[in-house]
């Protein structure tokens, strides 16, 4: 947890007309940890996300990725610059396969321009397959994709869905993976093979991870990091045993409750 | 410059602008209702024109009979249209929608070729013909009378639209669709009626610009214009069609009397692309707000 | 029946044309290409030639509003960019074709670009309103130009390769033939790279395409470029064929043409392009065929057809768009997989 920060979020406030979604929220994602952003329905996460990811323009405050700032910077190329994300609403482009999907992901990083991909020679190919062998090697076999490469994205089942665009977001070479409730509305199975593959891109492609989660077991289970957003406010940060234990945290979280108890019961009943 | 040219070109334009405005209205009214973006409105327009025609010359009804006639086989007609064509479209594409209108537009447009031929006819005469004066400014009482009707119909939709439980519940509709049905708002009684209203409207319209210019198989193209209209004073506001109608219909008039008559159409698309690029939602329209 | 096909490599699976049935398919159906001008008679080398200038176009269009799903009326408009460019340099300058098509389809391609801006801003049919608006401007530009010979036109010379004239449908089949085989092998193509998987992307969720690394202006506007670049090929092929071309040549009804054969065809897919503008080219043919046929019992029968040609274009957007959205390309996948399983389901 000493690891220098790979993100820096300082000060940043939005509002839409008179609503503050964010309310100069700052913290720090260290590099090559998992940090969790956490907080009840409406606290600003998703909004959080979107501003990181370029969607949004903070009125003020400012970001800093890999120590450059991301003022100005419009969302694809932060995407180029390895900012990668998942959609809390599953984003999956419906009128292509599951392949095509994740080779979609790439598309910052390739260099194809229109008459290469007319004539399909050259450069075209060899950056077509060399993308194809290596998503069907590194990223299809990890995530236990196989049977479902040729499928079209409409068939599949939520699970699975959430899964290729895990596929889709480490495809675009992730510095950061920014994960937007990557386990909601799974079952308990899908939810621990989700945990299990987050634990690996950090483990094994040394990838940082972002992710904003209901889910509290899995948040306490994997997180080395968690920050808590409140009405569009940092209430708290620290390791899950420190938030866990923040009094504004349980206050806020559940109004009269122990989000440790309710952590603690989640556990027993996946035990 | 000759300011009573000037003054009868503005009137004139007025006047054309008024039945664009109401002929917008109805555009604007089907949109509302139904979100369908409808290009055979030019046509719907014309086929009033050609059903007071039938009445009138062809089975020799008196003119104030073949009138309402042609405005209910319009209504009659849009009544069809929503049930046959829009309603097995719900939940398509707003673009395959508007390509059935456009589809529509051309089936109707042949329909009356094949019935009429394609040569332009005359309706009977069934207005007054005394000259009226604004002033010094001489405006002839066929457009006067078109514009007079449609004011009266316009301020009548607008009442409608104000005071009747009807217009509550098209606003309803138009706002939400589902919200309107789980309130108990007879959704699809909307959409029918909002068809029959705006088509029946449209055959109205039809008869007045027929009598002022007669009729023939590619009168359709009026609704290019009143696209232009709606598009103008946006998609899903009956103020914007008003307003709209009157600023196209002056514009028309001013550019075919100052620069010629080939120029009415260009002047009038390069002033709505222009505002596409400041206003891109029309003056009045309502910003769809995105998220991601 | 056909049980499965084995591959060996990606680059196999990654081929356009990728089971030996397919490849026999298509090397039939360019042996039928190049020996039907030898058997043919003209009347079919010409429907021929027509239907290959569409497919063309609708090709292009298919583009830009099936795949990247932004809507144009203004498809015979860019055709008309590159009819009018090809006749004014072939009557001025004399050059060889293939740069007077060329500079046609560039610039073509650049006013694609420059109607294509509003796309930064507004959508769906707002866009297609400002691709009419272009249509109509550049349409009374045409109308009003001296050098576009105004209201009367451009009559223009045959095309010329090493001494031969290509002024009949014979000759003139060897050019459009061959370059639309090509355009549509690089629309295909396209399609199989980054740029196409762009174009679904902002297709289907435009502003999570651009949250993924697609930036949209640029690519709205690759679309807007590549589709009336092939718009003004076409047309340059168009004006080669008719060697006339006037302000009349391409109306709106020819831009809706465009866009009623995709959907006909099947947006989104290559073969919908082909199959839809081939279909919808010998439509109102068959009518006349028709109604030659039917002219001894009804007189009047080739009085009727224009009206009846207008009834059935209509009906066939509306019948289509309500009973088969996905258009003929759907209709030819299924009468495929009924052969795949055949015998074992029937």
């Amino acid at each position: 947890m000493t690891a220098s920060p790979i993100l820096e979020v300082s000060g940043v406030s939005l509002a839409f007309g008179g609503v503050r979604a964010l309310n100069d929220v700052s913290f720090t994602v260290p590099e090559g940890a998992i940090t969790a952003v956490i907080g009840p329905n409406g606290a600003g996460k998703t909004s959080l996300f979107n501003t990181i990811s370029g969607f949004y323009r903070p009125q003020s405050g400012s970001i800093r990725f890999a120590g450059e700032s991301l003022d100005g910077v419009r969302a694809p190329q932060r995407a180029a610059r390895g900012l990668a994300r998942t959609f809390q609403n599953i984003a999956l482009f419906r009128g292509m396969t599951v392949l095509d999907n994740i080779k979609l992901g790439r598309h910052a990083h390739m260099r194809t321009g229109v008459l290469d991909a007319l004539f399909y020679w050259g450069r075209a190919q060899k950056e077509e397959l060399e993308l194809r062998a290596e998503i069907e090697e590194r990223i299809i076999d990890f995530l236990e994709i196989q049977h479902i490469r040729n499928a079209s994205v409409g068939t599949l089942s939520y699970g699975l869905q959430k899964r290729v665009e895990l596929a889709r977001a480490l495809a675009m070479r992730p510095r950061i993976l920014m994960l937007d409730e990557p386990v909601a509305g799974m079952n308990r199975e899908e939810t621990e093979d989700m945990a299990r593959f987050i634990l690996d891109v950090k483990e094994e492609w040394g990838v940082t991870i972002l992710m904003v989660e209901h889910d509290m077991g899995m948040v306490m289970d994997i997180s080395d990091h968690v920050v808590v957003l409140n009405f569009g406010q940092v209430i708290a940060s620290g390791t899950p045993r420190e938030v866990q234990g923040n009094d504004a945290v349980v206050a806020a979280y559940l109004g009269s409750g122990d989000v440790g108890a309710i952590a603690r019961r989640i556990k027993a009943e996946a035990a | 410059m000759d300011t009573l040219f000037l003054a009868e070109v503005t009137l004139a334009g007025l006047g054309a602008g008024a039945l664009y405005a109401l002929t917008g209205v109805a555009f604007v009214l089907i949109y509302k209702a139904t979100r369908v973006v409808n290009l055979a409105i030019g046509e719907i327009l014309m086929l009033g024109g050609y059903a007071f025609l039938g009445f009138a010359a062809g089975l020799g009804l008196s003119p104030w009979l073949a009138l309402p006639l042609a405005i209910a086989a319009g209504g009659a007609l849009g009544w069809l249209v929503e049930r046959a064509l829009i309603r097995p479209m719900l939940g398509e594409s707003p673009i395959s929608v508007f390509m059935v209108t456009i589809g529509l537009g051309s089936i109707l447009a042949g329909v009356v070729q094949l019935g009429w031929g394609a040569d332009p006819l005359r309706l009977p005469e069934f207005m007054p013909s005394t000259p009226v004066f604004i002033g010094e400014a001489y405006l002839a009482p066929k457009v006067a009378i078109g514009f007079v009707a449609a004011a009266v119909v316009i301020g009548l939709f607008l009442a409608l639209f104000r005071f009747s439980r009807g217009g509550v519940a098209l606003k309803a509709t138009a706002a939400d669709q589902g919200a309107a049905y789980s309130v108990g708002i007879d959704v699809p009684r909307v959409f029918s009626v909002a068809w029959i209203l705006a088509c029946a409207t449209a055959a109205g319209a039809g008869v007045l610009i027929g009598a002022i210019g007669g009729i023939s198989p590619t009168m359709g193209v009026f609704g290019l214009s009143v696209l232009v209209v709606v598009i103008i004073g946006g998609l899903d506001s009956i103020a914007g069609a008003l307003v709209g109608g009157l600023l196209i219909g002056l514009v028309e008039a001013l550019a075919g009397a100052f620069l010629g008559g080939e120029f009415k159409l260009v002047v009038t698309f390069a002033l709505l692309l222009v505002l596409l690029m400041v206003r891109p939602y029309g003056l009045f329209g309502t910003h769809e707000i995105e998220r991601l | 029946m056909r049980i499965g096909t084995l591959k060996t490599s990606y680059a196999a699976d990654e081929a356009l044309f990728d089971t030996p049935t397919q490849r026999l398919l298509l090397g039939l159906l360019a042996l039928g290409a190049i020996a039907f001008p030898f058997v043919a008679s003209p009347y079919w080398l010409f429907l021929a030639c027509l239907c290959a200038i569409n497919v063309a176009s609708a090709t292009g269009l298919n583009l830009l509003t099936g795949y990247t799903g932004l809507v144009s009326l203004g498809q015979a408009a860019f055709m008309s960019v590159g009819a009018y460019t090809v006749a004014v340099l072939e009557i001025r300058l004399g050059t060889p074709f293939f740069i007077n098509l060329l500079v046609g389809a560039g610039l073509a391609a650049m006013i694609g670009i420059l109607v294509g801006i509003p796309s930064l801003k507004v959508k769906g049919l707002y866009l297609a309103i400002a691709t009419i608006a272009a249509s109509v401007i550049l349409h009374f530009l045409f109308a009003h130009w001296s050098l576009t010979g105004e209201s009367r036109g451009l009559s223009m010379p045959p095309a010329r390769l090493f001494g031969l004239t290509l002024d009949q449908p014979f000759s003139l089949y060897w050019l459009i033939m061959p370059v639309t085989c090509l355009m549509v092998l690089g629309a295909a193509n396209l399609l199989r790279t980054r740029i196409g998987r762009a174009f679904i992307a902002i297709r289907d969720r435009d502003i999570s395409a651009e949250v993924l690394g697609i930036p949209l202006l640029r690519y709205k506007l690759t679309s807007f470029a590549i589709s009336s670049f092939y718009a003004g090929l076409a047309g340059g092929l168009w004006a080669y064929f008719f060697r006339v071309v006037t302000p009349e040549s391409f109306p709106l009804v020819n831009s809706i043409f465009y866009l009623a054969a995709i959907i006909v065809g099947g947006m989104g897919t290559i073969l919908g392009g082909i199959l839809g503008a081939v279909f919808m080219t010998l439509v109102p043919e068959l009518l006349k065929f028709v109604a030659n046929w039917a002219t001894p019992i009804y007189p009047d029968a080739l009085a009727a057809l224009a009206p009846v040609r207008t009834i059935v274009f209509g009906g066939l957007i509306v019948g289509f768009l309500i009973f088969e959205p996905r258009g003929l390309a759907e209709i030819w996948r299924r009468l495929r997989r009924f052969f795949h399983l055949w015998p074992f389901r029937t």
